[in-house]
Parts: structure tokens; C-alpha cells; sequence
């Protein structure tokens, strides 16, 4: 064989030995002539690993002496009958067995979070006891996390809603020149529904998200794995902290939503409706109950627990890559959004039951 | 043959730091083309930063560094960018993308920066994989495959452009010594069949004597480079109780090992 000019593989232009380009021929020989082989790179490697595996193949042995040194020293790292790659294959399931996978999975996670949540209330008696290895420092940190650092953008949300709220209402209530009720609306609507919704909804974007990142990394590092053979529980050490600082701050940035939506409501009536302050002030504290007040108060705790338990449980179920931490931050916020709402339907049709 | 003595990169009083904290100083060197250069020196001496400044994921507070003719820092981003063509680099813990497949990893370099045909591309993948011998492992990804998998294919993803420079950060380290054996081979068979300048950060002993044909050995307590020359000669030759104690693997003055 005769090779001569440039074999360079960024050209691009490198044949592919044909798999029929040697006779059959047990024990021939096959020896090259190099000389006029100007430039080459690992292109020229490429065609003579075509040719060694062609070779090989129809019983021909190559004259290696033939090749200069480096061409030689490379091709014979090269395995003349490469293995099989090792394939992945996901045989397609029929659509029954994977919506009934599916079900079922969903069913035992249900089972997996409850049995963490018990783990975790477990680990909080402990810690009452004296007997528990959650550290008030990862308590702390938590919880200035979740609590002062959201006051900002909790109450942007917040005087938005009730700010909305008013203008909705207002429009429609002084047709019947009931425009003072604006103060009821915003009032019974920020403390039964939408302070609790909405900060659920931003603790879901922005702490639970953190958590499942955050747990998702450490088990990429190994670091889940660490505390695992140390005996330290995960669930005492990084769930406890994480549900335990939602469940504290979530009901005080309840209140704050609360103050802070029908202040956004307080500021559209006066502008835009024939109200006075005092009226307003007045038909607002008028308009709800202390039943309602810790109905909204309940779903606040239920909802910091509820976040706090699925993002850690996301996170550590997440596998080990970059991209498994992308898709538990994606995941752990989906859900929290999506099952704080389901949540707040379920207290919805018991509260209606209660009569509350 | 490349002429032995043509110097591919050289460091002229390059000082190195974290801010104000100065992690070596005065360090100069020559890499001739095609050899094995080592850099040596115990933990914690700033041969990983050393690396890190040659790549240019660190810029020297001072002192000029050249690959070929050119100055590495002085020009643009751009500049850096083409000169980092010319490097492949093996990263401590392979460095894999992990959320791409083992040929995925070494595709996309290929992707990013010519104008190769997918099928040329795959045969290339497959060409750097079959030198490593992974060639069976190009449709997994990172996670499924062991610790020493993982080095050589990150090697073959630093073969993937064919730099002409390569450097090597642990390439032995964590692997077990038959692994290690087969590997340092394997670095020799590269050098010499690609014509490839090798700049390895070890102190794998055994490896050391047995691949690199030129060295320096940094000092972590005075903060510059104390000794320059192939392992085997710094062996055998160096007066320093320091590096004398690290290539002999005694317990130096201080009692530390």
C-alpha cells in the first residue's frame, strides 16, 4: 500500500477504507510505503484503523515494521476487533404499563415523603429532648434565609395582590355605590387566600428551589454519602433545619403579606374611591373573624411544611449530575407551586364543610 | 523529527497569587518540544496553580509567559482563546461534562470548532477513544463508568482537537498502580506517535522516573521553584534536602513527610 500527500483530519476529506476492500487471503502480507506522506495527523490513523480492522477481517496481517515509528506506536494501540459499545436501551413500554408505572411511583413517593416527614418530626422531638444532633447553626442560617432576605420581595407580591384586588373590586362595586366594600374584599380575600397562596408560591420559587439545588449538589459530591456513613441522619441534619426554618418564618411572612396587601388595597381605594381613611380602616377590621384569620394562618404552616419537605426530598432523590441539579430545582419548584394550589383546594372544600 | 531543543513554552519570573496572597514567585522555565516536563513538589506548593496560570485560567500578578513565539497575556480573549487550541488538557477528576455521553464529551469540541460532518466527527470520537481503549464506553455517561474510566476518557476529550500541547493534571492519582502503569505507557505512546510537548503535575514517584525527561520542583515554604531538571537526574544528583527527601521518600528535618 502506497500512501503519499496530506492526512489531515480537520480537512475532512479522510476516505473511509472500504469493508470490502481486501480479498479474502489467510497468511498474505500486507507492508506499507510511507515516504511521500507530507502532513498528517490522527486522520491518517483513522483510515489505518479502517484498514487494520478490514485487515483483520479477511485474515491479512499488516507489516507494521513498514510504518514509521509514530504512526506505528499509535495504530497498535488501536484494538483490531473493537467490543461492542455498551448500549442503554429503554425498551418502550406499552402505554397502560406507564401510566400505571407512573401511578405507582407517584403512590410510593407520597409514602416516601410521609415516611421523611415522620423522620423529620421524629428528629424535631428528639432535638426537644436533648437528644438530637440538629445544629442551631444550620437552624439560624436557614431561617435568616427564608425569612428576612424574602421580606422584600414577599411584600412586593403582596401590595401588588391587594393593590389588584382593589382595582377589580372597585370598578365593579361603586356601580352599586358600595365602593366602601373594596375594604371587606381586599380584606377577607388577602387573609383567607391570597397572603398565604402567593407567599407559598414565592417561598416555593425561591427557598425550595435552593433546597433542592443545594441537596441535589451534595449528592453529586458525595456529601449525602459522607454524612450517611458517619450515622448522621439526613433527616435530623438537613431536612429538619430546612422544614423547621419554613414552618417559623412562613406564618410571620403570612402576616406581613396580610398588613402589607390590604395597604396596597388601603392606597387604591383612597385614590381612586370616595373613601376615607378611617372608613376604611374601620370596615376592615369589621369584615373578618378571628376564624378566618387562623384558617389562613393554619394553610401558611401546612404550606411551609409542605415546600420544605418535597424540595429536600427532590434533592435527594436527584441523580449525580449537572444536569440532575438543573431538573430538582425545576422539579422542586413545579411541584411546590403546583401543590401548594392543590393544597389550598383541598382546605377550600373543608373549610366549606366546617362552614367556616 | 522536530528539533529537540525548540522551546513550545517558557515562564520568565512569573509570580503567581490569590490576591495578596503570593502562592510562588520567580518561577522560570523552558519546555522543549516533544519532551515530558514534570512539575513536582509536595501539597499544598502550587503545582496545580502552576497549572492553572499555563492554561490561562489564572493570570500571573507578574512575569511573561510565552507558548511558541507569542506572548499568552498580552493579547485579547481571543487571542487566549487560539492559543488554547493548541492545549489539551486532562483535568484532576476527568472533568467530564456529565450530562453528556462519553462520545458527547469529546464531540463537542469537534463540533464547536470545525466544520467536520457528523459521521466524520463519530469516527474521530471513535479513533481517540479506541487510543485510550474505551472504545466500548463512548454511549455511556460519566456517572456509569469507574474512577480510572473516567481519567482516560477525559484524556481522550483532551486529545480531541489534536493539541500539539498537553497537560496533565494527577493523571495516576487514584488509580490503582497496574492502571497507572498502563496509563503512563499509554502517555509515552501518545508523545511519541503524536509528536505532542506533555506537561504533567505529579508526585507519583514511579511515574515521575519512569515518563518525564525534564522537570522543576517547587518549595512551599520559601515559595519558589528550588530545583529544575528530570526526576531521575534530581534523584540521583540534587544536593537539596528537600527534594532529596521527596524523591527518596524520607521524612525530611521537620520531621514531615
Amino acid at each position: 500500500m502506497v500512501l503519499s500527500g496530506t492526512w489531515q483530519a480537520r480537512t475532512g476529506n479522510i476516505p473511509v477504507f472500504p469493508k470490502d476492500g481486501l480479498k479474502k487471503a489467510p497468511g498474505a502480507h500486507l507492508s506499507f510505503q510511507t515516504s511521500d506522506v507530507q502532513a498528517w495527523d490522527t486522520g491518517l490513523v483513522a483510515f489505518l484503523w479502517d484498514l487494520k480492522r478490514v485487515a483483520h477481517d479477511a485474515g491479512i496481517s499488516l507489516d507494521m515494521q513498514t510504518l514509521p515509528g509514530p504512526m506505528r506506536q499509535l495504530l497498535e494501540l488501536l484494538p483490531e476487533a473493537p467490543d461492542d459499545p455498551v448500549h442503554h436501551k429503554k425498551p418502550r413500554a406499552p402505554f397502560l404499563e406507564t401510566v400505571g408505572g407512573h401511578a405507582i411511583a407517584s403512590m410510593s413517593e407520597v409514602g416516601v415523603v410521609s415516611e421523611l416527614g415522620a423522620l423529620t418530626a421524629k428528629g424535631a422531638v428528639q432535638t426537644v429532648l436533648g437528644r438530637s444532633r440538629m445544629r442551631m447553626v444550620d437552624l439560624l442560617a436557614n431561617t435568616s434565609d427564608a425569612g428576612p432576605y424574602a421580606l422584600l420581595i414577599v411584600g412586593i407580591v403582596n401590595f401588588l395582590i391587594g393593590a389588584i384586588l382593589a382595582f377589580v373590586g372597585a370598578v365593579e362595586l361603586q356601580k352599586f355605590a358600595a365602593g366602601i366594600y373594596v375594604a371587606s374584599l381586599v380584606g377577607i380575600a388577602m387573609v383567607r387566600e391570597m397572603a398565604a397562596v402567593m407567599t407559598a408560591i414565592i417561598m416555593a420559587g425561591r427557598t425550595g428551589g435552593a433546597y433542592a439545588a443545594r441537596i441535589s449538589t451534595m449528592q453529586g459530591n458525595e456529601e449525602i454519602d459522607a454524612l450517611n456513613v458517619f450515622g448522621i441522619p439526613t433527616s435530623t441534619y438537613l431536612i429538619l433545619p430546612a422544614v423547621l426554618s419554613l414552618i417559623i418564618t412562613m406564618p410571620f411572612l403570612y402576616l406581613y403579606g396580610c398588613l402589607i396587601g390590604m395597604l396596597g388595597g388601603f392606597v387604591v381605594a383612597i385614590s381612586m374611591l370616595d373613601i376615607t381613611a378611617a372608613g376604611y380602616f374601620h370596615q376592615t377590621i369589621t369584615a373578618f373573624g378571628i376564624g378566618q384569620f387562623i384558617f389562613g394562618f393554619t394553610k401558611s404552616l401546612v404550606f411551609g411544611a409542605f415546600i420544605g419537605l418535597t424540595s429536600c426530598r427532590i434533592g435527594l432523590k436527584a441523580g449525580r449530575s449537572a444536569a440532575d441539579v438543573g431538573i430538582a430545582a425545576t422539579r422542586a419548584v413545579v411541584v411546590g407551586i403546583v401543590g401548594v394550589i392543590a393544597i389550598d383546594a383541598i382546605f377550600a372544600v373543608i373549610a366549606d364543610v366546617l362552614g367556616i | 523529527m522536530p528539533d529537540q531543543s525548540q522551546t513550545v513554552l517558557s515562564l520568565r519570573d512569573v509570580t503567581l497569587s490569590f490576591g495578596p496572597k503570593v502562592i510562588q514567585k520567580n518561577i522560570s522555565l523552558d519546555v522543549r518540544k516533544g519532551s515530558i516536563f514534570a512539575v513536582m513538589g509536595g501539597s499544598g506548593c502550587g503545582k496545580s496553580t502552576l497549572l492553572k496560570s499555563m492554561i490561562g485560567l489564572l493570570r500571573p500578578s507578574a512575569g511573561e509567559y510565552h507558548v511558541g513565539d507569542e506572548n499568552y497575556w498580552a493579547g485579547d480573549e481571543a487571542h487566549r482563546t487560539d492559543l488554547n487550541h493548541r492545549f489539551g488538557v486532562l483535568f484532576q477528576s476527568g472533568a467530564l461534562w456529565s450530562s453528556m455521553t462519553i462520545g458527547e464529551n469529546i464531540a463537542l469540541p469537534l463540533q464547536m470548532f470545525t466544520d467536520l460532518k457528523p459521521a466524520v466527527i463519530r469516527r474521530l470520537v471513535e479513533l481517540k477513544l479506541g487510543f485510550v481503549g474505551m472504545l466500548q464506553a463512548i454511549d455511556l455517561y460519566p456517572s456509569e463508568i469507574s474512577g480510572g474510566m473516567r481519567k482516560r476518557a477525559g484524556l481522550a476529550r483532551a486529545l480531541a482537537l489534536d493539541p500539539d500541547i498537553l497537560f496533565f493534571d494527577e493523571p495516576s492519582a487514584g488509580l490503582d498502580p497496574i492502571t497507572s502503569v498502563r496509563l503512563d505507557d499509554l502517555i509515552l505512546n501518545l508523545r511519541d506517535g503524536l509528536g505532542a510537548t506533555i506537561i504533567i503535575v505529579s508526585h507519583e514517584l514511579p511515574s515521575l522516573f519512569h515518563i518525564a525527561d525534564d522537570g522543576i520542583f517547587l518549595d512551599p515554604r520559601t515559595k519558589t521553584p528550588i530545583a529544575h531538571g528530570s526526576p531521575r537526574d534530581l534523584r540521583d544528583n540534587c544536593t537539596d534536602p528537600q527534594v532529596h527527601a521527596f524523591m527518596h521518600r524520607e521524612r525530611d528535618e521537620e520531621g514531615n513527610t
